[in-house]
C-alpha cells in the first residue's frame, strides 16, 4: 500500500531530450518569426497550464461531490498540479515580454485620439483590457491555483501520516471554496487569456466553452497516466472499473464539449451580427482543413470510438482516444490563438510541434516528480475501501 | 460497489429500523387509506384554483387573444413567461433519473419518482400556453410538417419555436415513458395487496400483468437503460432549444451564446427548488421522513447552491460582456434592466436566485428543513421573474423611442398562471393518492447497502 513510483532513467532523460527539442524550436522560432513563436509558446503554456488546473480542480471535485470511487487514483491528479506554478508563471512572463506581438490591444496608439489608429472600441474597454490591471489578474490566478493545489495536496499528504478524519474535514470546505474560485477565474482567465486575443470580438458563452475543453483534456491525462503507470506495474488496485468511469467521463464531457462549441456557433451564425460572426468568418475563410478536424478529432472520434461498455474497459482503446483528445484539444487551443495573432500566414510546423513536445516533456519532468514523492495509494482516506472494492 | 466497504464518513439514506415488509407498509399506506384532512384541503384549494384557470382559458378561446395584457412592443408577455418557467421545472425530475442515474447517485432513488412525476405534470403546465397562445387552437396541427392537402401551409424548418414542438413532445413521451414504466413493479405490489376485486382489477390492467420474474426484471432493465440513455441529452436539449427561441434573434438582452447552458442550470435550479418546495410537504403529510431525510434535503440544497451560483455568474457575465461588447443597444439594455422602469423584477430575481441560495453555505440553513422550505419559495419566485426580466425589459423599449411602452398582464394572464399550478397541485396529490411517491422496489435494492440497521453491521 505504500508504494511509491521510483523514477527510471528514462523518466529523467527523456523528459530532458522533449525539453530540449522545444528550447530548440523556440529558438529557431525566434530567429525566423516572432509572432508565430510567441503564439505557439502561449498555445503550449497555457493548454499544459489548464491541463495542470484540472487536476487539482478533479480532486477538488471529488471532495466536494463526496466520491468515493476515485480515492485510489487521486495521486495522479494531485501529482499533475506540480507543472502550474511553472505554468502559470510562464504565462505571466511570456505576457510581460511579448504582450505587443501576442495581444493587438496592448498597442498604445489605439487609446490616442490624435492618432490615426483610435480605436473607439478598444478605448472603452480599457478599463478592463490595460497593462497593470491584466497584469494584476495574472497574478490573481497564480496564487488562487497554485495556492489551493498547495493546500489540498498538503492536508492529502498529512492524512498519510498522520490518519484520521481531521485531514479529510478539513479537504471538503478548501475543495468547495476552490471550485467556486476555479468557476470564476477559468471564466474571466479565458477572457483575459485567449478571448481578449481577438480583442473586439466578445462571446458570453467563451468561459465555459474553455473549461469544457480544459476538463476534458485534463481526463485524458489522468488516463493515460493511469495506463502508463499501470504498463509499468503500479496501481494494482486499480482495475478496469476505474478505467471504465475514466472513459466515461471522458466520452461524456466531450459531447459537453461539442454542446457548447455548437451552441455558440451556431447562435452567432444564425443571427450573423458583423462584429461577432468575423471569429468564425476568419477561421473558416484561413483555417478551413483544420477547423473541420477540430470538430472530427473531438467529436466524432471519441464519441464513435468510446460509445459501448466493452470499448472503456480496454486499455488499448483508453490509450487511442486520450491520445486523440489531447491532440484535438491542443488543436483547439491553437484555433483560439494562432487567427488572432499570426492570422493568414499561419504554419503548422515545427515551431509548434516542437514546443508542444518541449511542454509535454517539462510537464511529464514535474508531474513523475510529484508523484515519486508521495505514496500511490492515499492509505488514510476515508472513502478508499469504497475505491478498492469499486465494481460496476 | 458493495453496501459492506461504503465509508464511514457517509450517513445512512434510510432510517429507523426496516425490512422489505415495513418498507412496503410506510410508501403503500398514503394510496391505501383514507385521505385526510390535509390532503382535503390542499386538493379543494388546487382545484379551484385550476377551475378559475380553466374559466380564463374558456374566455381566451372564446374571445381571442386580446384578452391578454400584449401589446405591439410587447408581443410576449405571461404566456411565454410561464411556459418557460414551468418547462424549467420539468428538469429537475429528468435530471435526477437520468444525470444522477449515471453518477450513481443512490440518493435519488428516494426522491426520483415524484420528481419524474412533477416533470410529467409541468410540461403538461407549460404545453396549455404555446397550444392556446396561437389563437385559434383548433389549428394547431399546423404546427406539424404536414401535407399541404390537410390545410396547413408548410412549417418553417429554420424557427426555434418549431424546434420547440419537436423537443417538448419528445421530452415529454420519452419522461412519460421512463417514469411509467418504473411504475410497473410498484403498481404490482400495490394490485397485490388490494382487497376489493375493481381495485385489483384496475391496478392489474395498469401493471401490464407485472409478475416479477427473473424475465420481467431483466426486460425492465434493459429498457430502462435504453430510456435513460435518451434521457440523458434530453436534460440538455429541451432547454438549450427553449433558450434558443430568444437566442437566436438580434434583440439586445436575447442574443448571448451563453443562454443555452445557463438556461438549461437555471431549469434544474428552478426544478429542485419546486421538488424541494413539494417534498418537505408530502414527506410530512404521508409519514415518509424515514425515506426522505435530512440528509436527502441536505443533498438537493447542495444542487441548488451548485446551479443558483452558475446562474448567478451567468447573470454577471452576461451584465459584463454587454459593456465589454461596446455595443451601446446592449449596454442599454442591461441598465435598463437593472435600473430602468423594471428595476424591482431585476432585484426580485437578483435576490431570490443569486443572494438566497447562498445561505445555503451554511450547514444549519441548509439542515434546517424550515429555512430550506422558505428558500425554495423564493427561488420558485425568483425564477419566474428571471424569465419575466428577460422577455419583458429586452421589449419593453425596443430600438425606437415611440414604441415604448410599458406591460401590464390582465386577470386572465394572471389567471392562467394561477391555474396552472392549481392543475399541477391537483394533478400531484391525485399522484400521490394513487401511485406510491417513492420508486418502492428500486429503494428496497439499497436498503441492505445503506439502511440504518444494515449500516452499522457493516462497519
Amino acid at each position: 500500500m505504500d508504494r511509491k513510483y521510483e523514477l527510471t532513467k528514462n523518466n529523467r532523460l527523456i523528459p530532458m531530450i522533449m525539453m530540449a527539442i522545444g528550447l530548440a524550436a523556440i529558438v529557431m522560432g525566434f530567429l525566423t518569426d516572432k509572432s508565430r513563436t510567441w503564439a505557439s509558446l502561449l498555445t503550449n503554456d497555457f493548454y499544459f497550464t489548464a491541463i495542470s488546473l484540472c487536476g487539482t480542480f478533479f480532486v477538488a471535485l471529488q471532495y466536494v461531490a463526496q466520491a468515493g470511487w476515485a480515492v485510489g487514483i487521486k495521486r495522479i491528479p494531485e501529482a499533475m498540479g506540480g507543472f502550474l506554478k511553472f505554468g502559470v508563471a510562464g504565462i505571466i512572463l511570456i505576457f510581460i515580454l511579448g504582450h505587443h506581438e501576442l495581444y493587438h490591444w496592448t498597442h498604445a496608439e489605439l487609446y490616442d485620439h490624435s492618432s490615426p489608429e483610435f480605436d473607439a472600441i478598444m478605448n472603452g474597454k480599457r478599463g478592463f483590457l490595460n497593462i497593470p490591471f491584466f497584469l494584476v489578474r495574472l497574478i490573481g490566478y497564480f496564487v488562487i491555483w497554485v495556492g489551493f493545489t498547495y493546500m489540498l495536496r498538503k492536508q492529502s499528504l498529512l492524512e498519510d501520516a498522520e490518519g484520521g478524519l481531521v485531514h479529510y474535514r478539513k479537504s471538503v470546505p478548501l475543495a468547495a471554496v476552490f471550485v467556486v474560485l476555479f468557476a470564476i477565474t477559468t471564466s474571466t482567465g479565458a477572457w483575459d487569456i485567449l478571448m481578449s486575443i481577438d480583442a473586439h470580438w466578445f462571446s458570453t458563452l467563451f468561459g465555459w466553452f474553455m473549461f469544457a475543453g480544459l476538463f476534458v483534456s485534463g481526463l485524458s491525462m489522468i488516463c493515460l497516466i493511469i495506463l502508463y503507470l499501470k504498463l509499468k506495474g503500479y496501481l494494482e488496485h486499480v482495475n478496469n472499473n476505474h478505467l471504465h468511469d475514466m472513459g466515461k467521463y471522458m466520452f461524456a464531457f466531450c459531447i459537453f464539449w461539442t454542446y457548447l462549441w455548437f451552441s455558440q456557433f451556431m447562435l452567432i451564425w444564425y443571427a450573423n451580427l458583423p462584429e461577432e460572426v468575423i471569429y468564425f468568418q476568419v477561421r473558416w475563410e484561413n483555417f478551413r482543413t483544420l477547423w473541420v478536424i477540430n470538430l472530427l478529432v473531438n467529436f466524432c472520434a471519441p464519441f464513435l470510438i468510446l460509445m459501448s461498455r466493452d470499448a472503456k474497459r480496454r486499455n488499448s482503446i483508453l490509450w487511442v482516444s486520450g491520445i486523440v483528445i489531447l491532440g484535438g484539444q491542443w488543436l483547439n487551443v491553437y484555433l483560439m490563438v494562432i487567427p488572432g495573432v499570426v492570422g493568414e500566414d499561419w504554419h503548422l510546423g515545427f515551431i509548434e510541434l516542437g514546443t508542444m513536445v518541449g511542454f509535454l516533456g517539462f510537464f511529464l519532468w514535474t508531474t513523475l516528480q510529484e508523484l515519486s514523492k508521495a505514496s500511490l495509494v492515499p492509505k488514510n482516506h476515508p472513502m478508499l475501501t469504497e475505491s478498492l472494492h469499486h465494481h460496476i | 460497489m458493495s453496501g459492506l466497504h461504503e465509508a464511514v464518513v457517509r450517513d445512512p439514506l434510510i432510517l429507523g429500523k426496516k425490512d422489505y415488509h415495513q418498507m412496503t407498509e410506510d410508501i403503500c399506506r398514503p394510496i391505501e387509506g383514507k385521505a385526510n384532512k390535509y390532503w382535503w384541503a390542499s386538493f379543494i384549494v388546487a382545484f379551484v384554483a385550476m377551475l378559475w384557470g380553466f374559466t380564463c382559458l374558456a374566455y381566451t378561446i372564446g374571445t381571442g387573444i386580446g384578452t391578454w395584457g400584449l401589446n405591439k412592443t410587447v408581443g410576449w408577455g405571461w404566456g411565454i413567461t410561464n411556459f418557460v418557467w414551468w418547462i424549467g421545472i420539468g428538469h429537475a425530475g429528468t435530471l435526477i433519473s437520468a444525470i444522477l442515474l449515471l453518477f450513481r447517485q443512490r440518493w435519488r432513488m428516494s426522491i426520483n419518482r415524484s420528481a419524474e412525476a412533477m416533470t410529467i405534470f409541468a410540461v403538461i403546465c407549460a404545453g396549455i400556453f404555446p397550444l392556446f397562445h396561437t389563437g385559434r387552437p383548433w389549428l394547431d396541427y399546423w404546427m406539424l410538417p404536414l401535407a399541404n392537402q390537410f390545410g396547413s401551409i408548410w412549417v418553417n424548418f429554420n424557427s426555434p419555436l418549431l424546434w420547440d414542438v419537436f423537443a417538448i413532445s419528445t421530452y415529454f413521451t420519452v419522461s412519460l415513458v421512463f417514469w411509467y414504466l418504473g411504475l410497473l413493479p410498484d403498481i404490482a405490489t400495490v394490485r397485490d395487496r388490494c382487497i376489493t376485486p375493481t381495485k385489483r382489477f384496475i391496478y392489474g390492467l395498469l401493471a401490464f400483468g407485472w409478475k416479477g420474474t427473473a424475465r420481467d426484471w431483466h426486460r425492465f432493465e434493459e429498457v430502462s437503460l435504453v430510456l435513460s440513455g435518451l434521457s440523458a441529452p434530453l436534460v440538455l436539449s429541451v432547454h438549450t432549444i427553449v433558450s434558443f427561441d430568444f437566442a437566436t434573434a438580434i434583440l439586445p438582452g436575447w442574443h448571448t451564446t451563453i443562454f443555452p447552458p445557463y438556461f438549461v442550470s437555471g431549469a434544474i435550479f428552478s426544478g429542485f427548488a419546486m421538488v424541494l418546495t413539494l417534498l418537505i410537504i408530502a414527506r410530512k403529510v404521508l409519514g415518509l421522513e424515514s425515506y426522505i431525510t435530512v440528509q436527502h434535503i441536505e443533498l438537493m440544497n447542495k444542487i441548488i447552491i451548485l446551479t443558483g451560483s452558475i446562474v448567478g455568474i451567468a447573470y454577471l457575465t452576461e451584465f459584463f460582456m454587454a459593456w465589454y461588447s461596446g455595443n451601446k443597444f446592449e449596454s442599454y439594455a442591461f441598465m435598463n434592466r437593472a435600473f430602468g422602469p423594471y428595476w424591482w423584477a431585476y432585484w426580485t430575481m437578483m435576490t431570490c436566485n443569486v443572494i438566497t441560495p447562498q445561505l445555503f453555505w451554511i450547514k444549519k440553513i441548509r439542515t434546517s428543513i424550515m429555512a430550506t422550505f422558505i428558500i425554495s419559495i423564493f427561488v420558485n419566485i425568483g425564477m419566474w421573474f428571471e424569465r419575466f426580466v428577460i422577455i419583458v425589459t429586452s421589449l419593453h423599449r425596443d430600438f425606437l423611442p415611440t414604441s415604448w411602452v410599458m406591460y401590464h398582464p390582465t386577470f386572465v394572464e394572471v389567471g392562467l398562471l394561477i391555474g396552472t399550478i392549481g392543475l399541477f397541485f391537483t394533478l400531484f396529490l391525485i399522484f400521490s393518492r394513487v401511485f406510491p411517491v417513492i420508486a418502492l422496489a428500486e429503494l428496497k435494492s439499497i436498503l441492505k447497502k445503506t439502511g440504518n440497521q444494515y449500516k452499522k453491521k457493516g462497519v
